[in-house]
């Protein structure tokens, strides 16, 4: 029997957090963090998460598992589950909707700010915009993104200025449509971001390289900006 | 009886928030008209997602001389020949022009040397109408092409400014006194408030419903909502008994592993480490349509040359690609193999079962995807006001079996088809006879017996019992007698589906809630599927019977039609009408 | 963007590389005295003074002082966004930040050159 800590929050019942014990059989099998919570919704139908593909591509189940944040659905208990203790918080810094759900809302006006799109003022060809392996090779590491927040909401500097630092998720993206050569709007771009917090208040702790479920380094597409900024100023 | 529920109101309203749905909603924000998108889930969490390989599509990269008619041959032979001629001819003429749309909006797709987007060969794909050997259509951006378009197709919609209505479930929909749709009750997930989402027009976009089997590729959310609704407003559904079992599910975790290995060299071997496709389909090989390597590989287990503990899959063999091409183009496939079968693809074969990965039926449509109520063999009624497109729509361009990276290409195209066509319809004045308290409260009907409900069984044990009767008798393989025993258990389980126990009644983020509901739509799409099969007596595409093994043209070179209120099987007319050249004959279909 | 008048260079770029290079400055300064108080082990005032009046010596120590003014200002402004929420406790902070450093630098020149 797997011991299981899980936080309740009910905006409707409870007038503060706490946290909550399960017992879950998992049978002796290496079952994922997603499965066992499946497990305990059957055992009480109130505990709410959310859930889609199960298989890490859809950035649905990010929460803090034993203290660090991950995907449930690709998360295997023998990779965080010490002295048989499983514990479940929601990810940290944004306001708790309920039990492991919070509200997104402002990860994702960070995301928007960036203008996370194509911006081209040409017109467009009757085929598509041509692009070299080399050039579209720039991508890789950056379009992967799933959006799941682990990682912004493992950034202390997130933590602070969710308002005004656009965070690792957000800055990838940046990156993204900076380093797409079909992109027009770079010089826009990067006035955009040449201000002391939307990206300057990284100051590369790295939580997000370490906790990114699909191996992505927001902390070097930042550098890359950084220098970016730096070329365009000098 | 119902208490007045507060109103917002649009000129159109999409429901879903994936590919198909994005797509229209682009188009529709993009032509001016109020528009708003439901999506159950944040949009970049839908299904589309999870697609792999690619969008099929001739636009002349891997040979210059490609054909979007060839693309419409393998197309319509993949359909088994009941795939509507007219549709096909429009998806595989339009799709070039939709792939560059999206390459404009930013999709990373993959390139070749030329700087073009790169294509790689799928099963069922051919050049020169079946005569010129395996072509390469599938346009990929590595192998997490639905990942990279349902990211570009949101950041297309917020450059353009889309309406989103995120994390809203749609209900049912509301049908005015005249019979037209005129919008959907919906709740906001997070406040619980519900609310009667008035439209002119409604766009179902809700996706495929591949959790009615247990064993699926498919997400958690995909739970067949759009068709529930028209079920329940009594709108018929077409072809529910084709379910596409895709060969290479990951065994036990049912996640999917795309055509797109195969397309890359990859082939299956059994026990013997013989390579048996060869066997099965002599010149396609493991490329040959996937009904058909599915029902080979079931063949294999069955008759003991499986691999694994208890000899019930087979392998894929990847390790001969060598590091470098798995890294680079099946980056994907080498983490979810590693995660979910412990495998790492390129030293060992990865342990591979059919998986339930599409819905070929659904709502019939015409090729502007307004939803049609079929009256009779050949005659059909536009339904005012509905459109349908993607996975949930039967245009029909897969009939009875898809071909890999149809599905992508089917999304955008009906999706931007849809736009334009209910773009010229308001523009034409389209009006409609506002809903009375009466026609909301006809679609509050289920919302409120949930939350009426005192007692009974648990949502968790009638879902399970319901995956279970429709693996076990609605499989890759089927037979009369199974078939009908299937349907008396799914007749007793309506009894417990109605009686089913709501325990939390909260309002705030009420997944319980949410679940219910959706099990209702798994519900009667599976009911459906499962009259469908039993009445299709011939096999075709998907659709493979052991007591009738051959395909019957002279019956069933027809959709069926399963009218939810008489919970009867009628038959439609295939379309071999196409605008530009003669229809392709039905013929012997052979890989 | 997010705009701010209370940083020190015109923009966020400014300020980390204002950071970068004072911090080099700083760094400099630090290992010249440690290696002058290393190979002058009985120092004694003459020996300092006598240090202290070269001019080159009183450039570097004007350019320290200035870097560590600059430092500690862009330093603690930041460290006040992210702890200090309240508007009048963070205005406050910098305030007596911003003064300090003034003093500091005023008090440090007459220092350097007025003996």
């Amino acid at each position: 029997m797997l011991n299981v800590s899980i936080y309740r929050y009910h905006p409707e019942q409870d007038e503060k957090p706490h946290m909550q014990d399960f017992q879950v059989d998992t049978s002796g099998k290496d079952l994922m963090v997603l499965d066992v919570l499946f497990s305990i919704k059957e055992q009480d139908s109130s505990v709410v998460f959310r859930r889609s593909c199960r298989e890490g591509v859809c950035g649905s189940d990010g929460m803090n598992i034993n203290g660090k944040n991950g995907l449930a659905c690709i998360t295997p208990l023998s990779s965080c589950v010490k002295k048989n203790k499983l514990v479940l918080r929601p990810l940290p810094g944004l306001p708790v909707v309920r039990d492991l759900v919070v509200d997104m809302g402002q990860f994702y006006k960070q995301y928007e700010k960036v203008k996370p799109y194509l911006l081209n003022d040409t017109p467009a060809p009757a085929i598509e915009r041509l692009q070299t392996p080399q050039e579209r090779a720039k991508l890789d590491g950056l379009y992967e993104c799933i959006l799941c927040a682990c990682c912004s909401t493992a950034c202390p500097s997130f933590w602070w200025n969710p308002d005004k630092f656009i965070g690792p998720a957000g800055l990838l993206q940046s990156y993204r449509f900076l380093a797409d050569s079909r992109d027009t709007a770079t010089q826009e771009r990067l006035a955009e971001l040449d201000d002391p917090f939307s990206v300057f208040r990284c100051h590369g702790i790295m939580n997000c390289v370490n906790v990114c479920p699909k191996g992505l380094n927001p902390t070097r597409a930042i550098g890359h900006i950084r220098n970016m900024l730096l070329d365009r100023a000098t | 009886m119902a208490e007045n529920i507060s109103t917002m109101s649009f000129d159109a309203v999409v429901i879903g928030g994936g590919g198909a749905g994005m797509r229209a909603a682009l188009q529709l924000t993009e032509a001016g008209i109020k528009t708003a998108c439901i999506t159950k889930v944040f949009p970049t969490r839908s299904h589309t997602v999870s697609a792999q390989g690619g969008i099929t599509c001739a636009i002349a990269s891997d040979d210059p001389d490609d054909d979007w008619r060839w693309h419409m041959y393998d197309t319509i032979k993949g359909s088994d020949y009941i795939g509507d001629q007219d549709a096909i001819e429009y998806m595989c003429s339009v799709g070039p022009q939709a792939v560059f749309e999206l390459d404009h909006m930013g999709l990373p797709f993959s390139r070749t040397e030329k700087g073009r987007i790169y294509q790689r060969p799928f099963g069922g794909q051919s050049k020169d109408f079946g005569k010129g050997g395996q072509a390469a259509r599938t346009c990929a951006a590595a192998d997490r092409t639905g990942h990279a378009l349902l990211h570009a197709l949101y950041q297309g919609n917020l450059k353009g400014g889309t309406t989103f209505l995120n994390e809203w479930f749609a209900v049912d929909l509301v049908v005015n006194d005249n019979k037209a749709v005129v919008g959907v009750i919906a709740i906001c997930i997070e406040t619980g408030e519900t609310v009667y989402v008035d439209s002119k027009v409604t766009v179902l976009a809700t996706g495929g419903a591949g959790r009615i089997y247990q064993s699926t590729t498919n997400a958690h959310i995909n739970t067949g909502d759009g068709i529930g609704m028209c079920l329940r407003a009594g709108l018929p559904v077409q072809d529910m008994e084709m379910w596409q079992f895709h060969p290479t599910g990951i065994a036990g975790a049912g996640t999917l592993v795309t055509e797109g290995c195969r397309g890359e060299g990859g082939y299956l071997i059994n026990k013997d480490g013989e390579r048996f496709m060869e066997r099965y389909a002599p010149n396609a090989k493991d490329l040959a349509g996937r009904d058909v390597v599915a029902r080979a590989m079931v063949m294999e287990i069955l008759e003991g040359r499986g691999v694994g503990k208890n000899a019930d899959c087979v392998h894929l063999k990847l390790d001969h690609l060598g590091e470098e091409v798995l890294e680079s183009r099946l980056p994907g496939i080498c983490e979810l193999s590693r995660t979910f079968a412990h495998v790492d693809p390129v030293k060992e074969p990865i342990p591979v079962v059919p998986t339930c990965h599409y819905m070929m039926g659904g709502i019939p449509t015409n090729v502007g995807g307004q939803v049609l109520f079929p009256e009779s063999e050949s005659k059909d009624r536009v339904v005012e006001g509905l459109y349908a497109c993607g996975e949930v729509a039967c245009v029909s361009v897969h009939g009875a079996n898809r071909l890999g990276g149809n599905s992508l290409l089917d999304l955008v195209v009906f999706g931007r088809a849809v736009g334009l066509q209910v773009e010229k319809s308001i523009r034409d004045g389209y009006s409609v006879k506002p809903a009375t308290q009466n026609n909301i409260d006809v679609a509050m009907v289920q919302l409120q017996r949930l939350n009426n409900s005192k007692g009974g069984e648990r949502i968790s044990v009638v879902r399970t019992e319901l995956q279970r009767i429709m693996q076990l008798y609605f499989g890759v393989f089927r037979e009369g007698p199974s078939m009908r025993k299937g349907l008396d258990l799914l007749r007793q389980l309506r009894g417990q589906l109605q009686n089913v126990y709501l325990q939390d009644k909260s309002q705030a983020f009420n997944t319980d809630r949410i679940e219910s509901l959706e099990l209702n739509n798994l519900f009667e799409v599976a009911f459906a599927t499962a009259v469908a099969a039993e009445a299709r007596q011939e096999s075709r595409g998907a659709h493979a019977r052991n007591d009738y093994t051959d395909r019957d043209d002279k019956q069933w070179l027809k959709h069926s039609v399963y009218y939810p209120e008489e919970e009867r099987i009628g038959k439609r007319d295939v379309n071999f009408n196409p605008a530009t050249m003669p229809a392709f004959p039905p013929k012997i279909r052979t890989y | 963007m997010v705009t701010s008048i209370t940083s020190f260079g015109r923009s966020g770029l400014y300020d980390w590389l204002v950071q970068r290079i004072t911090a080099l400055v700083l760094g400099c300064y630090t290992v010249f005295l440690v290696v002058f108080f290393l190979s002058n082990p009985g120092l004694n005032f003459q020996d300092w003074t006598s240090l202290h009046a070269q001019l080159p010596v009183r450039i570097f120590s004007l350019m320290a002082l200035f870097s560590l003014g600059a430092h500690c200002w862009i330093g603690l402004w930041s460290v006040s966004t992210d702890y200090i929420k309240p508007f009048g406790y963070r205005f406050l902070f910098q305030v007596v930040v911003g003064a300090a450093m003034f003093i500091y630098i005023v008090w440090g020149i007459q220092l350097l050159w007025g003996f």
